[in-house]
């Protein structure tokens, strides 16, 4: 049981000591490079090394894609939320159509529901290994530790292109259901897939873990007490490493979660380190789900057969629903009045909101640090900007 | 888990006598209640729920803007108890999804409104108790237009400083500079009309 502080945690230090503001450097980091995350920028004041203040600055992606799902028909949004946290399409698909389906009170086939979990937990392995190529290239091993984890994505995305028709624009989950069977063989190129991945695991863990450059980077770095990580908003592996034992899956079973046997890993300190090793952690515990899923998955249908596709009208209410996607709470919030439109669709993002806290990890550590930080966290610009 | 509204509501009442609370019912199939607060009371109410060991909704995970021209729409949606007179002008609305993560409820609806849409717009900022308002409120800024006061630093956050409107406002109208396409027709013909000589002109 986590302790509620008594005083809310302040937003930057109260007491800096006094600095010279002529010896101060002013930096702009961005809107490219950090490590390319995307078009983000922060604002950094320098003292030395030293980061006294951190001011991230958004909207270079922004689109107003809520405004924009105001105007279209419920379904007409499903392909626009595979273009917020690209890396993981079919997760968004699958919290959008959660929400429609809480809002409209729609029943999905116990056969969908698998298919959902596959390719959700397909979509954490390709996010967490992707992290992990990221992760290691922001520290300045750029290029072999990505093109091991991009060569492991590809095969998932062959999958996903057999299935949806697109490697990463999916559009694939329908109210009530998913848009189409599974391919004749899918399954079991699958499972073998998902038996031949811990081999993969197995040479990214020896290849980074025990590196001594890694250990110095990033133990110790970045790390925040979880009553504040709690008080953030922070959600997902961000949250798990520093030990709090949250995990949407488990807390609020969405979906069938319930009835597999999986367990969340958990870190201690919370640091940089533990934020990589949660999601090596994490990425066996998918395999886990995954075997599970794809030894039980049941024939059947794949879509409700009374899901309504065209003249699809919500009745007048508001629906909150959310899912634990590889990054963190993904939520989205409807509400219908009872035309074919929403009248509000709002999205809650995991990487924007993760970095509520980007400035007080940072503060007090070098420059070089933010990049990794900032890596740390897993950002999406499609997802922070909207 | 969903909370249990009603027993929320009593202990609430209890601690903040003063406070106005109201229970609205969702018709939705989803049956999320919501808990209608008034602006002066957001903050004293965040802080019971946040402090009160039994409840311990320590994590604001959402906070949404929706702008409601028409009141009628959102007694609709978030239908008021028996004998509430109707509102009589539109209103911005400001809605917080509160869960625990330690007794896993949630999630607590709470929803604020302002007086109006055009000045009494403010509404008392929560990054006090919960952290986590502070971008999503410097959010609902930008593109609603509410002002939440006491914020530590309520600018613009997607779109740029100098920008005037607020684009999520139900009655705000695109700006008309964009570019046309080369070869205009239908509705966008008749606007591209406006910018470009026509074949006699020229």
């Amino acid at each position: 049981m986590i302790s509620n502080p008594s005083m809310p945690p302040a937003a930057s230090p109260a007491s800096k000591p006094e600095l010279d503001e002529d010896q101060l450097l002013h930096v702009s980091l961005g809107p490219q490079h950090p490590s390319t995350h995307g078009v983000f920028r922060m604002n950094v004041v320098l003292d030395g090394e030293t980061v006294v203040s951190l001011k991230p600055v958004f909207g270079y992606l922004h689109r107003n894609h809520e405004k924009i799902a105001e105007g279209v028909t419920y379904l007409s949004s499903m392909p626009f939320t595979d273009r917020l946290d690209y890396i993981c399409p079919l997760t968004n698909n699958w919290a959008y159509a959660q929400a429609v389906e809480k809002l409209a009170g729609i029943e999905v086939p116990e056969r969908a529901e698998y298919i959902r979990i596959i390719t959700a937990e397909l979509t954490r392995l390709i996010n967490h290994t992707a992290f992990v190529g990221f992760f290691l290239g922001d520290m300045g091993a750029w290029g072999s530790a990505l093109m091991y984890a991009f060569r492991e994505r590809e095969k998932i995305l062959d999958l996903f292109e057999d299935l949806t028709g697109a490697r990463m624009m999916s559009n694939f989950m329908r109210f009530g259901g998913c848009r189409n069977d599974l391919p004749d063989g899918w399954a079991a190129r699958a499972r073998v897939l998902v038996d031949e991945f811990p081999r993969f695991l197995d040479e990214l863990e020896n290849l980074i873990t025990g590196n001594e450059i890694l250990i110095a980077r990033t133990q110790n770095i970045g790390a925040l007490p979880k009553e504040t990580l709690i008080n953030g908003g922070i959600t997902g592996p961000m949250l798990r490493a520093a030990g709090v034992a949250y995990d949407i899956r488990k807390a609020e079973p969405y979906g069938i979660y319930d009835r597999f046997k999986f367990r969340i890993p958990l870190g201690t300190t919370g640091d940089c380190y533990d934020r990589l090793m949660i999601r090596f952690l994490e990425l066996r515990e998918s395999l886990a789900i995954l075997r599970q899923a794809l030894d039980q998955l049941p024939a059947g249908a794949y879509i409700h057969p009374k899901a309504k596709i065209r003249n699809f009208k919500p009745p007048v209410g508001e629906a909150y629903a959310r899912i634990e996607s590889p990054k963190g709470e993904l939520g989205f919030h409807l509400i219908s009045n009872g035309t074919a439109n929403p009248f509000r669709y709002r999205i809650r993002p995991p990487s924007f909101i993760n970095l509520t806290l980007l400035e007080d990890m940072c503060l007090g550590l070098d420059l070089a640090d933010v990049v990794l930080i900032l890596g740390s966290v897993d950002i999406v610009l499609g997802e922070v900007d909207r | 888990m969903t909370p249990d509204l009603p027993a929320i509501l009593t202990r609430l009442h209890a601690a903040l006598p003063t406070a106005a609370i109201a229970h609205l019912r969702n018709p939705s199939p989803s049956a999320q209640d919501s808990l209608l607060v008034a602006p002066e009371s957001l903050v004293a109410v965040c802080q019971f729920l946040r402090n009160t060991a039994d409840l311990d909704f320590d994590l604001l995970s959402n906070v949404t803007g929706v702008d409601w021209p028409e009141p009628a729409k959102a007694d609709a949606v978030a239908v008021p108890p028996e004998g509430t007179t109707p509102l009589a002008c539109g209103f911005l609305e400001v809605v917080y999804h509160l869960y625990s993560t330690s007794l896993r409820i949630g999630p607590l609806v709470l929803r604020t409104r302002t007086t109006d849409r055009a000045e009494q717009v403010h509404i008392p900022s929560v990054v006090a108790v919960y952290r986590s308002a502070e971008y999503q409120e410097r959010e609902i800024f930008d593109l609603f237009g509410v002002r939440f006061t006491g914020h530590p630093d309520l600018r613009r956050i997607l779109m740029w400083d100098e920008f005037l409107d607020h684009p999520m406002r139900k009655d705000y109208v695109a700006p008309d500079d964009y570019q046309y396409e080369p070869t205009p027709h239908d509705a966008v013909l008749e606007k591209a009309k406006k910018y470009y000589p026509t074949k006699a002109e020229i």
